[in-house]
């Protein structure tokens, strides 16, 4: 026996599109040793998931292993008949997905479902049913008994995902692949998902394979990390060394692209990493990052640079791992400090709004009672988890979704209609969206340059020569080429597609923006690049956001103020610093206390209990009171308290005086709640 | 700090193919290495020949009776022998693939227009318009086509223009259900919203935004409707509400000779299924070619 538990040695995958083999992974060479977890980093296209297909042996059909081998437990696993292999899948490897939700099998009740994978190690059935019963309380599923009633679809995400880890753990295997588990989870959640991975893996002693874009929860989660580009491992080492001194620009670039340590838009635009990805099966000659580097020299060009050790264990695929932290800045000049004054009315204010849905005879609050104004060329930030009400405050705001009787819509001081429909034309073009994705967000069938010229005719009434002119600056102020107008939008990266739908939003010069997630489907290096074209956007334009995101970091940097709603209800608003720092509504700073972060300094985390309620039954009093780590009595159940300003320009509602937040919040929670198996 | 790019000039992109224009290339790729939709080809291929050079391929005339050789079994002279008239029944047969071919894709193409149109409408503004179209849809499928045909082949008398459209109005609500369902999948994209953000009018978001995103489903329901009217009007001139009785039919060659089949006399009936059947299993398989070429 090896010491290690999964050893891949020049792992060549192609994939055969069109009658060629496009080369996927070029020569992967990576180890882990029992009980280590290991993290395998890089954005989406560099081959992450299929380096996960090649070990599980489930490659596409088209995709098949070119060289190299795989060995688990030092098997060689390339060689086994499908017999051994499925023999070791039921025994050895295990898997978890991304969406748990496709994971499971709808048919089948919870129970059953885990009960199979038991029976196929030849447990008898009553056994199995025991065993079920155990492997749900160790993923801390507080009813077993009841879960395992249930059908899939009757459980939330986060639970499902725990379903699909007691069923990946119930054989307990060697290798447990995780391949970004927590991406579809909100932040609350994701953090507990993710402790629940770290304890497990205490207790069991499994070896992690963790996939993951998200360099913060890698951080967090591993020992060891591999940053993959383009099918090529680049750089290999401890984690926490490799995010604080990366030794290959390919990392540090990455670093770079996220916003975090409170660094804001006004200050410093973020950098990003200039070009694309080689499409795959490119030929590659040299360096694979060469072409994207800020470092390149010739010899970059024409020698692929071997595995450079650098210490403690460490390796860098590049020829000047030494320089790599000089890597050259790109990003766009600063900008002009634009901090919206607070003189003057509103831009765009909502008054009492609420929105009620009816379904099944129950009545679901979406949003309740929400007030409040954004001010013009500000940045609005919207934070909450999913069902929290972001989209659907949005939706009310543009017309899309007709709020409940009583709400009031005003824009720049004007009555603004319900519907969409009963809207001037100047209201229209002057509230516009950017939707979370591209690729449904564009219609698929037109050009680029009908889209644009489209919205252009329709907003501004332009037409002829003069609209053909206007859609390329249009286009030339996102930096999309001009050449690329004629082309559809299937041709286009993320990140292009992002630009066509920024412009189209830009085109009859609005003056609000709503911004929906809009960086939640790309990369980090494009998400930096969009980030910096919208605050580029608003400076010189002058226009107002109002974005919508879960992701804090982004929130932060990009926000002049923010807003966080829980269950349909406004809980705080405020400055963004403001907000980010203490004291914050209990809520805001359970949000916060989720998040993990790059330089792994361990923040006192803050556990919610349970899920969040369902918007059909609110919670009475405080809707937050159910989870709240910081209740102080029956007021919290008994009495909704007011969104009140508790000191100039900063809103909360809580029960909690905020001097007395602010010594709470001082030293970390004494836990209300402790999970079984904390560490 | 040095910029190594300067961030601010466009993007620009490898050019890459169109993904539109290469998953039709591969499409119509698909399509010609398919045997399915080859055979269907030639078999559809050889009818509509048929139908446009009947009068010159048929090797009698089909209208003239040749009383001393009344129903002949097949020789040399008559391959497919005479029907009750002394009629070449091969020539017959040729020149009858016209009137339903004439018939049946117009019927289908008002039908598919018909259909599509609704489908969109409804799928598209959901509600109560929604709700009211579908219970007509319901109450039209509930009855058998062939009886919704007969009567209303009755009340308005036989003719082409009545069967073309008797049977697009038949099929329209069929096909409106297929192309209800793809709508109400596309009318959830954001691109839809968008549309509405620019107030666009419910006629252009439908017709111009929508319609381009559901022409997979139409296309494919087109091709298998066809084959139901052709066997529509195959029967309805069968039962004696062919568009004219005066030019040679399948349906009503077949229905004027069943009657001899006890007597040994199956070659007048045979020929005309076989023409029926024929027609129909090639259009068959090239919609289903065709659906498959979109599923892939």
């Amino acid at each position: 026996m090896t010491d290690f538990a999964i050893e891949l040695d020049d792992l060549q995958v192609v994939y055969r599109v069109r009658g060629k083999d496009r080369q996927v992974l070029r020569g992967v060479s990576l180890a882990i040793e029992r009980g280590e977890s290991y993290g395998l980093v890089g954005e989406s296209g560099c081959g992450k998931t299929t380096a996960a297909f090649a070990i599980m042996r489930s490659l596409p059909r088209n995709g098949r292993v070119l060289s190299g081998s795989i060995r688990v437990n030092g098997e060689d696993l390339l060689g086994m008949g499908q017999g051994e292999v499925r023999n070791l899948r039921a025994t050895t490897l295990s898997m978890v997905y991304q969406n748990p939700g496709s994971a499971l099998n709808p048919a089948i009740r919870i129970g059953p479902q885990l009960a199979e994978v038991f029976e196929l190690m030849g447990v008898s059935k009553e056994d199995a049913a025991k065993r079920v019963h155990g492997m749900l309380e160790k993923v801390q599923i507080s009813d077993p008994t009841r879960v395992m009633r249930r059908y899939p679809h009757q459980l939330s995400g986060g639970m499902q995902q725990r379903v699909v880890i007691a069923m990946a753990l119930a054989k307990d295997p060697t290798l447990l692949i995780l391949d970004e588990p927590t991406t579809g989870l909100d932040a609350t959640v994701e953090a507990e998902v993710l402790d629940l991975i770290a304890a497990l893996r205490q207790e069991f002693g499994t070896s992690v394979l963790f996939i993951s874009h998200n360099l913060a929860v890698i951080a967090k989660m591993c020992e060891r990390v591999g940053v993959l580009y383009a099918g090529r491992l680049v750089e290999e080492g401890v984690a926490g060394e490799v995010f604080r001194d990366p030794r290959h620009p390919y990392t540090v670039g990455l670093l770079r692209c996220i916003p975090r340590g409170g660094v804001r838009k006004d200050e410093t635009p973020l950098d990003t990493i200039p070009g694309f990805l080689p499409p795959i099966g490119a030929e590659i000659q040299g360096c694979v990052f060469a072409p994207r580097c800020g470092l390149v020299r010739d010899i970059c060009r024409e020698e692929e640079p071997p595995l450079y050790p650098v210490g403690n264990g460490r390796t860098s695929r590049c020829h000047f791992h030494q320089e790599a932290h000089l890597l050259p800045r790109n990003a766009p000049a600063e900008l002009v400090g634009t901090r919206p004054g607070n003189g003057g009315g509103p831009l765009l204010a909502v008054e009492n709004a609420g929105k009620t849905y009816r379904q099944e005879g129950q009545e679901v609050h979406a949003l309740s009672d929400v007030s409040l104004g954004i001010r013009p060329g500000e940045v609005l930030g919207l934070v909450g988890e999913s069902g929290s009400g972001k989209t659907t405050l949005a939706r009310v705001l543009l017309g899309l979704t007709a709020p409940d009787p009583g709400s009031q819509l005003e824009l720049e001081g004007a009555p603004l209609a319900a519907r969409v429909q009963q809207r001037s034309r100047e209201q229209v073009r002057s509230l516009q969206v950017i939707f979370q994705n591209p690729d449904s967000a564009l219609n698929r069938r037109f050009s680029v340059r009908r889209i644009i010229e489209r919205a252009l005719y329709k907003l501004r009434g332009l037409r002829g020569d003069e609209r053909s002119r206007r859609a390329r600056e249009l286009a030339s102020s996102v930096r999309f080429d001009e050449s690329l107008l004629a082309v559809r939008p299937s041709q286009l990266s993320g990140g292009l597609k992002q630009r066509v739908a920024i412009a189209r939003a830009f085109a009859g010069e609005p003056r609000i923006v709503l911004c929906d997630e809009p960086t939640s489907a790309l990369d980090v290096s494009v998400q930096a690049a969009i980030l910096n074209l919208l605050a580029e956007l608003q400076s010189g334009e002058g226009v107002t956001y109002l974005f919508i995101s879960h992701d804090l970091g982004v929130v932060r940097y990009i926000s002049d103020r923010i807003a966080v709603l829980y269950l349909g209800h406004l809980l705080e608003l405020g400055d963004a610093e403001t907000v980010f720092s203490t004291p914050h509504h209990p809520y805001t700073e359970a949000l916060l206390s989720a998040v993990p972060n790059i330089e792994g300094g361990e923040r006192p985390r803050i556990r919610l209990e349970g899920e969040i309620p369902s918007a059909a039954d609110p919670p009475s009093g405080c809707v937050f009171h159910t989870r709240c780590p910081r209740k102080i009595g029956p007021i919290c159940e008994q009495e909704e308290p007011p969104l009140e300003e508790v000191e100039a320009g900063h809103f909360m509602r809580c029960h909690i005086p905020l001097e007395e937040l602010r010594v709470l919040q001082a030293a970390p929670p004494a836990p209300r709640y402790q999970s079984k198996t904390t560490s | 700090m040095t910029v190594v790019q300067d961030p601010t000039a466009p993007i620009t992109v490898p050019s890459a193919p169109d993904q539109a224009a290469i998953a039709r290339r591969e499409r119509l790729r698909f399509l010609r290495r398919s045997p399915t939709f080859l055979i269907g080809c030639a078999l559809v291929g050889i009818w509509v020949i048929c139908a446009i050079f009947g009068n010159l391929i048929a090797p009698h005339d089909p209208e003239f009776p040749d009383v001393l050789n009344k129903l002949v079994g097949p020789s040399g002279e008559h391959i497919f022998g005479t029907d009750r008239l002394g009629r070449d029944v091969l020539s017959r047969v040729i020149v009858g693939a016209r009137s339903v071919l004439v018939i049946a894709p117009i019927a289908t193409l008002l039908g598919t227009v018909l259909g599509t149109a609704i489908g969109l409408v409804t799928g598209y503004y959901r509600g109560l318009v929604d709700e009211a179209t579908m219970r007509v849809v319901d109450a039209v499928l509930a009855i058998p086509l062939i009886i919704t045909s007969l009567l209303a082949v009755v009340a308005l008398g036989p003719s082409r223009v009545t069967l073309i459209l008797v049977i697009g109005f038949v099929f329209a609500p069929i096909i409106a259900k297929t192309v209800r369902a793809a709508v109400l999948g596309e009318a959830q994209l954001e691109y839809v919203e968008a549309a509405r953000l620019r107030n666009e009018r419910g006629l252009y978001v439908m017709f111009a935004e929508i319609l381009p995103n559901v022409m997979g489903p139409v296309i494919v329901e087109f091709t298998v409707r066809l084959g139901y009217a052709i066997f529509t009007i195959a029967t309805l001139s069968f039962l004696g509400f062919g568009a004219d009785p005066s030019i040679p039919d399948w349906g009503q060659d077949i229905s004027q000779h069943y009657q001899f089949i006890s007597g040994d006399v199956w070659w007048p009936v045979l020929f005309p299924s076989l023409a029926i059947a024929t027609l129909i299993v090639g259009i068959n398989l090239v919609a289903d070619a065709i659906a498959q070429s979109f599923e892939r």
